[in-house]
């Protein structure tokens, strides 16, 4: 639902760091916790990105999983769904250590 | 003229046969189709701009003393009769500021007129058809409109979202949720950022309850599952039920 105004952020990242350069792609880390669809996001990305400068700026996304380090006995559990339980001990004093992620971790930029 | 750049092939020369290129220097690139690129890496938050707005509204409420409530929910939770209860009870003793968040018109700012409290409104309109949530910069632009000065609590009415109000901090000292029980139970697995997030659930319209299937145990523990630190407060806007103690915990964080 907001990935536009995602798309919108992740623009102003790329032309911020891009400066004089020609941003051919950029690579974006998003957790699993994150409420964002991937296709919305690349659909919408071609879309804001059409007719400026970043029009064919490609958008690569890694994606994270959602992974809970136990407090209790020390496993680490990855998480399909958000319930935040220990998989090996089923304790709830857990941290999550991944899944939250929302980056942007680098750019292709034309060299000049 | 004269531009060097490389092909895939790893040879260099002198531009001169991308024509298309040179009709459109300045803007458009796309015949530099083999121009080779580096990877720069980043590691920015995507967040980071909304969070520096964030940062200057959070220095701005520090400066004047005010203590900030995001209220969030689904569209017709009740968040608006819960304000018109809340304005009612404590409007008299504290002085409150609400800047209303809204897709388009001013109903729920209008409903909130009268009770004492400066309202301001944010229509988020002006984007790609009507902005489902409001961000720092938004909030940003309606503190303009209130007297903060004046204000000891700030309740901000989020857009009725389920999903993306809650990825947006706009600077708030804490962030509470409306849910209605007409919702159904499974609500906090199918929206865990919001559930997460937030601080306090209100979980309104239990004077419902007789007439629905709702299973409130399974409710709860589905809210437990996701956050286990949540503060539940049971609640009816419409009869009043439960809204003391929502009015205590919002005096509570004004006196945080």
């Amino acid at each position: 639902m907001h990935e536009l105004s995602l798309c919108e952020a992740i623009a102003a990242t790329v032309t911020k760091h891009a400066g004089e350069r020609t941003a051919a792609g950029v690579v974006v880390r998003i957790g699993h916790f994150r409420q964002v669809v991937p296709d919305a996001l690349s659909f919408c990305w071609t879309m804001l990105t059409e007719g400026t400068d970043l029009k064919g700026c490609a958008l690569e996304i890694e994606q994270v999983p959602a992974v809970v380090r136990c407090n209790a006995c020390g496993s680490e559990t990855t998480l399909d769904v958000p319930i935040m339980i220990c998989g090996a001990c089923e304790g709830d004093d857990v941290t999550l250590v991944s899944g939250e992620e929302f980056q942007v971790v680098s750019l292709d930029l034309s060299e000049v | 003229m004269g531009r060097f750049h490389r092909h895939d092939d790893g040879t260099t020369h002198e531009d001169h046969d991308h024509d298309v290129s040179h009709a459109h220097d300045l803007g458009d690139h796309s015949g530099y189709t083999a121009t080779a690129t580096s990877r720069v890496s980043v590691l920015e938050d995507i967040f980071s701009e909304n969070d520096r707005i964030a940062g200057e509204n959070r220095r701005d409420f520090a400066r004047h003393g005010v203590r900030t409530v995001n209220l969030m929910s689904s569209p017709g939770a009740g968040k608006t009769t819960l304000l018109k209860r809340t304005l009612a009870q404590l409007a008299a003793t504290k002085r409150i500021g609400i800047l209303e968040g809204d897709i388009a018109t001013s109903i729920d700012a209008d409903q909130l007129e009268g009770y004492g409290a400066a309202v301001a409104l944010v229509n988020t309109a002006a984007g790609f058809g009507g902005e489902c949530h409001l961000d720092a910069v938004m909030v940003r632009s309606g503190l303009q409109r209130l007297p903060l000065a004046d204000l000891e609590l700030l309740i901000i009415e989020n857009v009725g979202n389920l999903v993306c109000p809650a990825e947006f901090n706009v600077g708030e000292h804490a962030k509470a949720m409306v849910y209605a029980v007409t919702e159904g139970e499974e609500k906090p697995l199918k929206y865990p950022v919001m559930f997460r997030a937030v601080d306090t659930v209100v979980v309104n319209k239990v004077d419902l309850l007789p007439h629905l299937d709702f299973d409130l145990d399974l409710f709860l523990s589905n809210l437990h599952d996701v956050n286990p630190t949540a503060t539940v407060i049971q609640a009816s806007a419409r009869t009043g039920a439960g809204v003391d103690e929502w009015c205590a915990w919002l005096v509570g964080q004004s006196e945080a």
